[in-house]
């Protein structure tokens, strides 16, 4: 019963992080029709800001942590204006393959900049120490991962259903042209979407390096393929649907290799075994609804 | 005047929509501007509202120039365009549809508006808490000009507002335009339905291939035998 309860914890955690990446994803793709594939790179450009400002810089980390959600979302918001916005009216294929671009360019000058030796993520007691819960020992990540994914979230959601700004992003999700006759101004709407999701990357790096403390240029491929496969699981475009996606991609994840030891190694395949059964009965994605593409 | 166009030339996708427009809209109007299907009506009206980029020519409005202006400058300026197939926002409340018509407006009104719109359109006060996406054709047109009105606007312009609905509903359309009008708020119409548009115009425009052929009052053009031959299908 103890072990179970231990997977379940762990569960809930990796879930969590896998619905903080998923949101990015599955926001922009609401504002752009876009799948952004340098998602995975802003994640793991925040895990090496963040290795520079506590361990170069010597700042505290609640300061560091701070500054690196801060230039994460900011460095998610430039490479809309460089790499997507010029593309604006160009057919959706340019994008995504000016997305691929993005994220290989990132990948690479990580390399360049900051070398291709694994690095080892900055320990910070407050979250990594070991405590003893019913009988549960686990990092005090197990629980604060899942109570933070959950404060911001529920921050989301109200941005999203009770503010101006909110309206503004889901307007633009509609219909451009509906969008810009109420005089919402896209481009900034598209920005300020493009700075949550990766703000929220930002935080699921923070999380996800104090957990799995190894960083390296290639660090948020495997993390950025897999929340997109919980985006498009829980219905791409939707917000809530991300993140059933993410807990239930993380739960599949963990609660069967912990019954089939065996299959460990197969862990990552068992995502897009996922994802293939998912789209066979409902192509939508799980709280997907149907609508007709955007012309 | 209003609004004047001065002969504006319009192209998308190599095609040259509107070649040489010149149209003037004055203070509690109505004007109609009518023409076949292609003739370039809609293009006229989003070229006004800042969806389509002017080739050449001005747009003046209020004697300002506001051609290339992007479609928020419009909307602060109070001039909206409620858009052929009313482009409401299906998955937001009715409610939110109203609220996101006044998007610019930071006043304290805009919950006095809102229930201005209730007593102009008693069916969206019914239906505030419903997804706009569930409601008739004819509600989602009331709400579409609802939502315009939202924006407090000077000029309100009309892309097919009679398009695919019953007759029935179709009438209370007109009476409600001339509500508007009534209100303050001068109204750029464009229609297939000549007839009606015509009746209630103060003045009309006949578009045909990107360019104005005939102007003149609803009652002239009503009884110009062109105008009966061509769209109105009478002899």
């Amino acid at each position: 019963m103890g072990v179970f309860l231990q997977q379940l914890a762990n569960a809930l955690c990796v879930g969590s992080l896998y619905a903080l990446l998923a949101i990015g994803y599955t926001m922009v793709y609401g504002v752009l029709r876009l799948i952004n594939f340098a998602h995975g790179e802003i994640f793991m450009m925040a895990m090496y800001i963040v290795f520079y400002g506590i361990g170069l810089f010597l700042l505290p980390w609640y300061i560091s942590f701070t500054l690196t959600i801060l230039i994460t979302a900011l460095l998610g918001v430039i490479s809309e204006r460089l790499a997507y916005r010029p593309l604006r009216d160009a057919p959706r294929i340019s994008v995504l393959i000016s997305a691929i671009g993005v994220s290989y360019f990132l990948q690479n000058l990580a390399t360049v900049v900051f070398g291709g030796r694994p690095l080892t993520f900055p320990e910070v007691p407050l979250f990594t120490d070991v405590i003893s819960l019913g009988g549960v020992k686990m990092q005090r990540l197990g629980i604060l991962v899942p109570a933070i994914t959950a404060v911001l979230l529920l921050a989301l959601m109200y941005l999203i259903k009770r503010t101006k700004t909110g309206l503004a992003m889901r307007a633009v999700a509609k219909n451009y042209d509906a969008a810009r006759l109420m005089g919402i101004d896209l481009n900034r709407t598209i920005a300020t979407t493009f700075f949550i999701g990766s703000a929220l990357a930002g935080v699921g790096a923070l999380m996800w390096g104090l957990k799995y403390p190894q960083i390296s240029p290639t660090v948020g491929s495997m993390p950025g393929i897999k929340c997109f496969i919980a985006a498009v699981l829980g219905g791409i475009g939707n917000t809530a649907g991300a993140v059933l996606g993410g807990l239930m991609l993380g739960f599949v994840e963990i609660m069967l290799v912990a019954v089939f030891p065996a299959l460990s190694g197969y862990r990552d395949a068992f995502a897009f075994v996922l994802l293939i059964f998912v789209l066979l009965v409902k192509p939508t994605g799980l709280m997907g609804e149907k609508t007709t593409e955007k012309v | 005047m209003m609004l004047e166009l001065q002969d504006l030339h319009v192209s998308y996708g190599g095609i040259r929509a509107l070649k040489g427009v010149s149209i003037q809209v004055n203070e509690g109007e109505i004007v109609s501007l009518i023409g076949a299907n292609g003739a370039g009506k809609s293009t006229t009206l989003r070229a006004i509202s800042g969806l389509e980029r002017a080739q050449s020519g001005k747009i003046l409005f209020n004697g300002e120039d506001i051609t290339g202006k992007p479609s928020k400058y419009m909307v602060q300026k109070g001039l909206i365009l409620v858009p052929e197939g009313r482009l409401i926002f299906p998955d937001m409340t009715v409610l939110e549809n109203l609220k996101i018509g006044a998007y610019l407006r930071s006043d304290r009104d805009v919950e006095a508006d809102i229930q201005r719109m209730y007593a102009l359109f008693p069916r969206l006060k019914e239906r505030a808490w419903q997804m706009a996406g569930t409601l008739s054709g004819g509600e989602q047109q009331m709400l579409a000009v609802g939502r315009a009105l939202m924006s407090k606007p000077k000029l309100l312009m009309m892309d097919e507002p009679s398009l695919g609905l019953a007759p029935l509903v179709v009438k209370d359309i007109f009476s409600i335009i001339r509500t508007i009008r009534d209100s303050g708020v001068t109204v750029l119409l464009i229609e297939q339905n000549a007839n009606a548009a015509l009746k209630i115009a103060d003045r009309g425009y006949v578009l045909e291939t990107g360019r104005i052929t005939l102007e003149g009052s609803g009652r002239e053009l009503l009884s110009d035998p062109a105008v009966r031959s061509a769209y109105l299908g009478k002899s």
